[in-house]
């Protein structure tokens, strides 16, 4: 059995890495495609925060801010109490390729060391990445 | 570490895998740390098969023996293996693929 501890996928996006930046990277860029709100504070060791009208939130702690080439953040494990300490790592790389963009997105740390045991029912969203990359898409289509 | 970790996802999955462990660990799950005898009383198992079971999941370390009423012993789920499962299913349940299939589609239309 191996632990799945890195997710990589890549999509080619027919709009220029600026556009893509810009809804990757403002408030109402990630509160359109995302979440449906949202709060950025874009600097290394600044917070996001995404909420959804169901009624659940991510806090994101970002990393990477590279212009328009590299984003990342850290944010909490779904399942895993909310004080958990564990956070997987999620960067985005985007390349012009034509007049578009490839966009890649990694997540890493999913089989990370467990540093405590809290309570907890499991709850997670199963939607997850792939609902966002594609209103991502939704989203740049209709600006 | 890696193959510790594994260990304990793998021994969370075999646990989940048979019916009667996997009705035991939710009836834990649901209703709190219970004996022997209140999961037979609950569930369609013998108390034999049930203390067997539950001294399995134990040496496992899915769950923990402590002192109950009338000098019964009851059980509790530990939570640190099911985080760790937790963890591998977090990382299944990104589901990229499907929607990435979906995003092509709509990209072509």
């Amino acid at each position: 059995m191996a632990f799945p501890d890195r997710i990589e996928r890549s999509v080619e996006i027919e709009h220029p890495p600026a556009k893509v930046w810009s809804a990757l990277t403002t408030a109402e860029g990630l509160g359109s495609w995302f979440g449906n709100q949202a709060t950025i504070d874009l600097r290394p060791g600044g917070l996001a925060q995404m909420t959804w009208t169901e009624g659940h939130k991510a806090d994101m702690r970002i990393e990477r801010v590279e212009e328009p080439n590299v984003f990342g953040f850290t944010w909490h494990i779904y399942g895993l109490p909310d004080d958990d300490p564990r956070r997987t790592y999620v960067e985005f790389t985007l390349e012009p390729v034509g007049a578009g963009t490839r966009l890649t997105v990694t997540e890493t740390g999913f089989a990370q060391l467990p540093q405590d045991a809290h309570e907890k029912a499991f709850e997670g969203n199963t939607n997850g990445w792939a609902s966002e990359l594609g209103e991502l898409v939704d989203y740049l289509n209709a600006a | 570490m890696l193959p510790d970790k594994e260990a304990i996802a793998e021994q969370v999955f075999v646990a989940l895998a048979d019916p009667s462990r996997r009705s035991i660990l939710a009836a834990l799950a649901s209703g709190g740390p219970a004996t022997a005898t209140d999961l037979a009383q609950r569930l369609p198992i013998t108390r034999q098969a049930i203390a067997k079971h539950l001294g399995l999941l134990a040496d496992a370390g899915l769950v923990t023996p402590e002192p109950g009423e009338r000098r019964r012993v009851r059980y509790r789920l530990r939570s640190a293996p099911m985080q760790v499962a937790q963890q591998f299913l977090a990382a299944l349940a990104r589901d990229w693929d499907g929607r990435l299939d979906a995003l092509k589609d709509h990209l072509n239309q």
